[in-house]
């Protein structure tokens, strides 16, 4: 077993089990700590497939800003142990058999999957995750979406201003 | 020496150069961890009622940390978060800027001015202001 994979099979592990510990943790704030456990092993796994640029605008993004909105989600609402909802057992059964014909879809999915068979991810070197290749693509052949996405941020802002603000 | 450049990749955009970064952080975490558990066994613990209080600036504590905040914080993260996500595009920009070109600056000025015209909406609504 290379390094690559003795890196791959610890991060995968380490993002499982933060990903269940999210599940599992009764306090919230400890599940969003857990998430950013999980952020940061898929920021290693982009690292392994050589996609910098992702890996960095992960952590950014997503470790850093996105959960802070996820504490302040959390902070809004009213959360007193008296004031929790409590799910049936019916609720959480049922919960757990689609949540499992999810999993067994994705998995049947992938491996009946023409493209996929046989092969396997590029791991250390490749071109196509670094910055300079993405911003050619970016800026040459996904131009339209590119501008969409600034509209989609401008209705974002408003979306917020209008909801956060009272008048 | 030769240990370090045999761990060092001749090509730069290899992630094997990452490996580095990758070994600074497990130190960071392990000093972090290191220094808490230490403390923790190492240290005098007197246990009394006025220690164990919720540090409250001095002021008697009352009700708990689970109040819900004013929705102001929220819209300025959210705000943050928009404006981040903004500048984050602008960087494959900067290292495709010459060959671009003056498309690549057109299609940019472009971006930036929707941006603009949500930060003018902002700032007439008010909403970065704190005080009602």
């Amino acid at each position: 077993m290379g390094t690559a994979q003795i890196l791959f099979w610890s991060l995968t592990a380490l993002a499982l089990i933060s990903a269940i510990m999210v599940l599992v943790s009764k306090n919230p704030v400890y599940s969003v700590l857990w998430l950013i456990v999980v952020f940061f092993a898929i920021s290693g796994h982009y690292i392994l497939l050589n996609a910098q640029f992702l890996a960095i605008v992960n952590l950014i993004v997503y470790a850093g800003a996105i959960m802070v909105l996820f504490l302040f989600v959390i902070m809004l609402m009213n959360l007193n142990t008296e004031t929790e909802p409590q799910k049936s057992i019916w609720m959480k059964f049922f919960g757990v058999v689609a949540g499992g014909l999810l999993l067994s879809f994705f998995i049947s999915f992938v491996i009946s999957s023409a493209d996929l068979k046989g092969k396997s991810a590029q791991l250390k070197e490749g071109e196509i995750g670094l910055i300079k290749t993405l911003g050619k693509a970016l800026f040459n052949d996904y131009v339209i979406p590119f501008e969409i996405a600034s509209i989609l941020f401008l209705s974002a802002m408003v979306g917020a201003v209008v909801i956060g603000k009272k008048d | 020496m030769s240990a370090l450049t045999i761990l060092l990749d001749a090509n730069v955009n290899s992630s094997a150069n990452y490996f580095q970064i990758g070994i600074q952080l497990l130190v960071a975490i392990g000093i972090v961890i290191v220094m808490m558990v230490a403390s923790h066994l190492l240290g005098p613990k007197r246990s009394t009622s006025e220690k164990l209080e919720n540090f409250a600036s001095g002021i008697e504590s009352h009700g708990n940390a689970r109040a819900p905040m004013a929705i102001k914080y929220f819209l300025v993260a959210i705000l943050f978060v928009l404006f981040d996500v903004e500048v984050i595009f602008f960087y494959p920009y900067a290292v495709n800027f010459k060959e671009l070109g003056w498309t690549g600056f057109w299609e940019v000025l472009l971006f930036v001015a929707f941006f603009l015209v949500g930060f003018i909406y902002i700032i007439k609504k008010k909403a970065l202001q704190w005080e009602d």
